[in-house]
């Protein structure tokens, strides 16, 4: 089985710190990781090819220094990475880039699994998984919790929604989006550390893929940022103390007419 | 290709774009901006900060389509088992004030089975139009029919601009009909407004785990599609005997096939609501000491009409199930009234809640960050605080009645 797992990488939220006199992102020092719900698709794709057999592929797109998105997945077990990389993406909105993963995906060809996080932590959009799948024309489940079945032909899931989860039978090939209770990512074992450190990620330019010029970055993306601002930071209010009983009944005098 | 630069007899050295860069690409030399190209990723955030027109972002080609044919504010009204989700009324509360600006319709799209007596109130939300595909392959949620069918609709119909809600279904449907229809969409709006001259949307959203706001708007390419967050908009005002005209779509039965199969849909929920429809949450962290801790929070729950949430701790503690999660790595809620009992407030939970109107926290440590955004902190020990407000709320309720 070959599988396809496409990440991300992202900001370490832990370290998003807030200037306190300009209400900007303080961004020097902020470590760059991969995307905390790409975790949870790089464990499920290793753990499909356990119990498959195959070969994991993880590919990203982005600045150079994402190779290191790359090792690191290496190190957690998957067997290649593939960096595209080409100043030609910058500014590439959801559009341009689920066109440009799929080029990639097309250029790597055999695959029956695509496996997505459901979103990144920077942009939080969750379209890019589903845009990978409509360029590409596959089915697609979104959101999935649960594998049960897996053959070489066909997959049944569980698929997260609001009330509960759908169970849904797909062929393959199929791109996933998986949610965090999906499974518990392992550790990186020492062995994959090594494998990490001696490995060379591919890394692919927009001449590679064999992509229309006019569908990449930011001439090939529909939307166009205007604006930036901070939004007002929210100001810690009152605090009530006293005794638990007048505290409560302080709290819901405070409350009445807003809530009740 | 597209490009950045700097117009030297223009820039005045005020460093704003410094400032607003995203990605720490731009330093100040001689007192004039520069880019660092390695770091840039033409996000234009720079050049929408400048004041003096001093930095040009550069795209090539112009618009592939006639704007023009373009007409008309659509809202896909989501329904789950024939019932039409809040959500949608939400957002033809906000298509009406779009269509108004704009001075044009506002259209309806339902798709499902037997929903012919649901199309026909939607007049009473504010819809002028419904267009109804009804179709038993249509009856509940599957990728691929209800995107060949709202791609058929926008290129027969052409509307402008697309309203969905930003749910497990239209997030996985919108993004893949954007893709097929080649236009632009948005996620998570939380503000939407109209540009008359340009008759562009301009739809706010905010990015970063809401550190930042970005404006973002579709200039060359319709329809300009957004979704758009649960609980943000206000809901249409019903107003009873207002008609929409009905079109009422058949197709071929091709568009209706499906290559992924629903095999049951599971309900879990039960006893508690929804967090993301709920409009108060009462929400249980580490601090709760324990899985049985957390009945009091449900009891609190029911008497409020709200439900329960967790922090991840929580969760993975197995106190609750994943779907009560809220923040970075669950779900992102925006009640009228969030309750944080025994929650820290790391960043990663805050992400989730802090656009929430009221919030109270209860906490032991009198410096836990949750305090922070709390319109209303209380230090002390949630296990006796919690039933004690129970009791409260619960004779405020009575004396109500």
């Amino acid at each position: 089985m070959n599988i396809i797992v496409c990440i991300k990488q992202v900001p370490n939220t832990t370290d998003v710190r807030i200037d306190p006199v300009t209400n900007t992102l303080i961004r020097d020092g902020v470590e760059s990781v991969i995307n905390p719900f790409d975790n949870y698709a790089i464990e499920e794709a290793v753990r499909l090819k356990e119990r498959m057999g195959g070969k994991v592929t993880a590919l990203t797109m982005g600045p150079p220094q994402a190779e290191k998105a790359l090792r690191e997945a290496i190190g957690l077990g998957c067997d290649e990475g593939i960096l595209v990389s080409d100043r030609k993406f910058a500014g590439s909105d959801t559009w341009a880039t689920s066109y440009t993963l799929a080029c990639a995906i097309k250029k790597i060809g055999d695959f029956d699994v695509i496996l997505c996080g459901k979103q990144a932590s920077d942009g939080d959009t969750a379209q890019v998984g589903p845009g990978i799948s409509a360029h590409l024309d596959i089915p697609q489940v979104t959101y999935v919790k649960k594998i049960t079945e897996i053959s070489d032909k066909a997959a049944t899931v569980e698929r997260m929604t609001e009330e509960g989860y759908d169970v849904v039978e797909t062929p393959l090939p199929c791109l996933f989006t998986v949610v965090k209770e999906i499974n518990t990512p392992r550790m990186p074992s020492l062995k994959g550390m090594m494998r990490a450190k001696s490995a060379k990620p591919l890394i692919w330019t927009a001449g590679d893929l064999g992509a229309d010029p006019s569908a990449l970055g930011l001439d090939g993306s529909p939307t166009r940022v205007v604006k930036i601002f901070t939004p007002e930071a929210r100001k810690g209010g009152e605090m009530i103390s006293g005794p638990t009983a007048d505290v409560a009944r302080e709290l819901v005098e405070l409350l009445k007419g807003e809530v009740i | 290709m597209a490009s950045i630069r700097i117009l030297l007899d223009k820039c005045t050295g005020c460093t704003l774009c410094v400032k607003a860069c995203p990605f720490g690409a731009i330093h100040m030399a001689d007192r004039k901006a520069v880019i660092d190209m390695a770091k840039c990723t033409l996000c234009g955030a720079c050049a929408a900060a400048c004041r003096f027109s001093a930095i040009e972002l550069k795209k090539a080609g112009g618009p592939k389509k006639d704007l023009s044919a373009y007409k008309d504010v659509w809202v896909f009204c989501e329904q789950k088992k024939g019932v039409i989700q809040s959500i949608s009324f939400e957002l033809l509360g906000e298509g009406r004030k779009l269509a108004d600006k704009l001075g044009v319709k506002l259209c309806a799209v339902l798709l499902g089975s037997g929903m012919g007596d649901a199309a026909g109130k939607l007049g009473e939300r504010g819809a002028d139009k419904v267009y109804l595909v009804d179709h038993p392959s249509l009856n509940s949620y599957q990728d691929d029919p209800y995107t060949e069918v709202l791609v058929k609709l926008a290129e027969e119909y052409r509307p402008e601009v697309i309203l969905c809600g930003a749910t497990t279904i239209g997030r996985s449907l919108v993004s893949r009909v954007a893709i097929k229809i080649d236009a632009g969409l948005t996620a998570d709006c939380t503000e939407l407004d109209i540009d008359l001259k340009e008759r562009l949307l301009l739809q706010t959203r905010p990015a970063f785990g809401g550190n930042i706001m970005a404006t973002i708007i579709t200039p060359n390419h319709r329809p300009q599609m957004a979704t758009v967050r649960h609980k943000v908009m206000n809901e249409a005002p019903l107003q009873s005997g207002r008609l929409a005209e009905i079109i009422s779509k058949a197709y071929p039965g091709e568009i209706f096939a499906s290559r992924t199969r629903l095999l049951n849909i599971v309900e879990e929920i039960g006893a508690t609501v929804n967090i993301s429809e709920a409009d108060a949450i009462v929400a249980g962290g580490r601090g709760m000491g324990g899985k049985e801790n957390f009945s009091m929070l449900e009891e609190l729950a029911r008497v409020l009409g709200g439900a329960v949430g967790a922090s991840r701790s929580a969760v993975d503690a197995d106190w609750i199930p994943y779907s009560h999660q809220v923040g970075q790595t669950g779900k992102t809620v925006v009640p009228k009234l969030y309750i944080a009992c025994g929650i820290s407030g790391q960043i990663q939970h805050l992400i989730g809640m802090q656009s929430s109107k009221i919030i109270v926290a209860i906490n032991k440590d009198p410096d836990a960050p949750i305090f922070k955004v709390a319109t209303y902190g209380i230090v002390g020990d949630a296990g006796e605080i919690v039933p004690a407000l129970t009791r409260e709320f619960q004779r405020a309720l009575k004396k109500r009645e």
